[in-house]
């Protein structure tokens, strides 16, 4: 190989790879650890023993900002940057500034667990963190999108695969997103009022909030899926044209789904049908992606028995088709009337959040890290596949309880007596739904408990890894 | 609600976008041979270096 002679083979920028696969590992226990503390808390109240900085209400957005910010972003970042790299066949751009995504980002989550807890917040859902973070957070992702960017416009194949549209565009959106929800007037230090008022401020919280969702949580997280599943199948996915379809049809479709958190409030009536429909749109290209996906094992199920990796990847795949149609059948303004409010809500999300997100990243990071230490598996597979199993049985519990408890509330609450007054008091409902949030705290340990196994499995692999460069091909067979 | 006339006008400022990048990625032939480019990740990442090259 004239290759192995070459003085000095270019090789692909992997530290901030490693760093940001890492971080994912940490942040995901401690994100989780403070999930099923607050689930605890909301069976067992006292638990946060009269400390302001325990309580349930600021440690809730310190649980969603670490499990999809911490956890779910250095998971984006770290598979966006080894799959840009390794499907354009360059170095990463400007890896310097990747390191200062990589710093940044860990000082945007340090922020967040810092001051959450003391109580500083905009009082917006997903978007709690005061401003000075906010900017932060801003140049960050400027950075992150040049690196992106460079590395795709550098690249030595022609074709951009698919998965590098997906985070393309969940760069731009959630930068896009990000800047327009987070306009205020700074009042001071950790201070600041929203630059938008009342319902308006509302339906921008909610365009932000859904969209979130739909780029963060969704595209970002495709991204990782038509690069990973085909990996780990060792087949190519299913339907590449398919794949082109499911990004174009996404993202032209995405964008007005925001109102259907807002039925049956002060925005105008027709804006809320607007929502409901194109959030019944969605289901079209999430099932058609989800399909595709499923189907990169036609003929090869038998991969699926043996090989907990793809366990997870494919079954994450099937709480993404689980979750994007109960989405929109929870936007249809009758079925959202029984459901809004309730832990229903908090049910869909989590089938979401631990099934796909969740999953997909733990089958991503599972695949990437021993090949980022010199590895070509986890120190143990039977821990990962252990570690599926623990983890499944808990998705259920959590979600079936959540489902049963949120249908139960949503009956005692419209529930009235024949002269009219209502059957049930508030805290009737929440009385009967102890049972249901004891469960939902022993699936989250359980989730939890596969976490830990997996940082303890990760751990072992590192130990008996080392960071190996890997060089970029240099035969250009594909220009 | 006056702000949506900042959020429709952005998204349809953003759907332009969205077709000016479609367009482009159809006119410089992103999508002409699709045949195989699935398969190209599997290719073997490279060839594997000299034990003592490439470690740092």
């Amino acid at each position: 190989m004239t290759l192995s002679t070459a003085p000095a083979a270019p090789v692909y920028r992997d530290d901030t790879v490693r760093g940001f696969a890492l971080a994912a590992v940490v942040w995901g226990v401690v994100g989780m650890l403070v999930g099923v503390f607050i689930a605890a808390e909301l069976a067992w109240p006292e638990l946060n023993l009269g400390v302001p900085w325990l309580s349930y209400g600021r440690l809730r957005p310190l649980h969603t900002n670490a499990v999809i910010f911490a956890f779910g972003g250095c998971v984006l970042f770290a598979t966006s940057y080894h799959v840009a790299q390794r499907t354009c066949q360059v170095p990463l751009f400007a890896p310097t500034l990747a390191k200062f995504t990589f710093w940044g980002w860990q000082a945007v989550i340090v922020a967040a667990a810092i001051s959450l807890p003391l109580g500083y917040t905009q009082g917006k859902e997903y978007a709690e963190l005061e401003w000075p973070i906010d900017i932060l957070i801003a140049v960050v992702w400027v950075a992150y999108a040049v690196v992106f960017f460079g590395t795709i416009g550098t690249r030595r194949v022609r074709h951009i695969y698919v998965a590098n549209w997906f985070f393309g565009a969940f760069i731009l959106t959630v930068a896009l997103l990000h800047i327009v929800n987070s306009m205020a007037m700074p009042a001071g230090f950790m201070k600041s009022y929203s630059a938008y008022a009342g319902v308006q401020d509302a339906m921008v919280q909610w365009w932000y909030g859904h969209n979130a969702v739909g780029f963060f949580l969704t595209a970002g997280f495709l991204g990782i899926m038509y690069y990973y599943i085909p990996k780990q199948a060792e087949r190519p996915v299913y339907s590449y044209r398919l794949s082109i379809v499911h990004f174009w049809a996404l993202i032209f479709t995405y964008m007005w789904a925001g109102p259907h958190h807002l039925h049956y409030t002060a925005l105008p009536d027709w804006v809320q049908s607007v929502g409901m429909v194109f959030s019944l749109i969605l289901l079209a290209p999430s099932w058609g992606g989800m399909i595709n996906g499923v189907m990169t094992l036609s003929g090869a199920w038998h991969k699926l028995r043996d090989d907990p990796i793809l366990k997870f990847l494919i079954v994450a795949l099937s709480f993404y088709g689980m979750s994007t149609f109960e989405g929109p059948m929870m936007s249809i303004k009758t079925v959202n009337a029984l459901s809004h409010y309730t832990d229903w809500t908090v049910g869909h999300v989590h089938s979401g959040a631990l099934g796909w997100v969740g999953f997909i990243s733990m089958g991503a990071l599972y695949h990437l890290i021993p090949r980022m230490f010199g590895q070509t598996q986890m120190h143990s597979v039977r821990a990962i596949e252990l570690h599926f199993w623990i983890a499944t049985v808990g998705i259920v519990l959590y979600i079936a309880a959540m489902w049963i408890a949120g249908v139960m509330q949503g009956l005692m609450w419209r529930a009235v007596n024949p002269d009219g007054t209502l059957a049930y008091s508030f805290v009737e409902g929440v009385k009967a739904t102890y049972p249901f949030y004891v469960v939902r705290f022993a699936g989250g340990v359980l989730y939890l408990g596969g976490m830990l196994i997996m940082a303890w499995n990760v751990a072992m692999t590192v130990a008996s890894g080392s960071a190996v460069a890997v060089p970029v091909p240099q035969t250009l067979a594909h220009a | 609600m006056d702000i949506l006339y900042l959020l429709i006008p952005l998204s349809v400022v953003l759907m332009l976008v969205i077709m000016g990048v479609f367009a482009w990625a159809i006119s410089t032939g992103q999508f002409d041979q699709l045949e195989g480019e699935g398969a190209r990740i599997l290719e073997p990442d490279t060839p594997p270096l000299d034990a003592d090259q490439g470690r740092r």
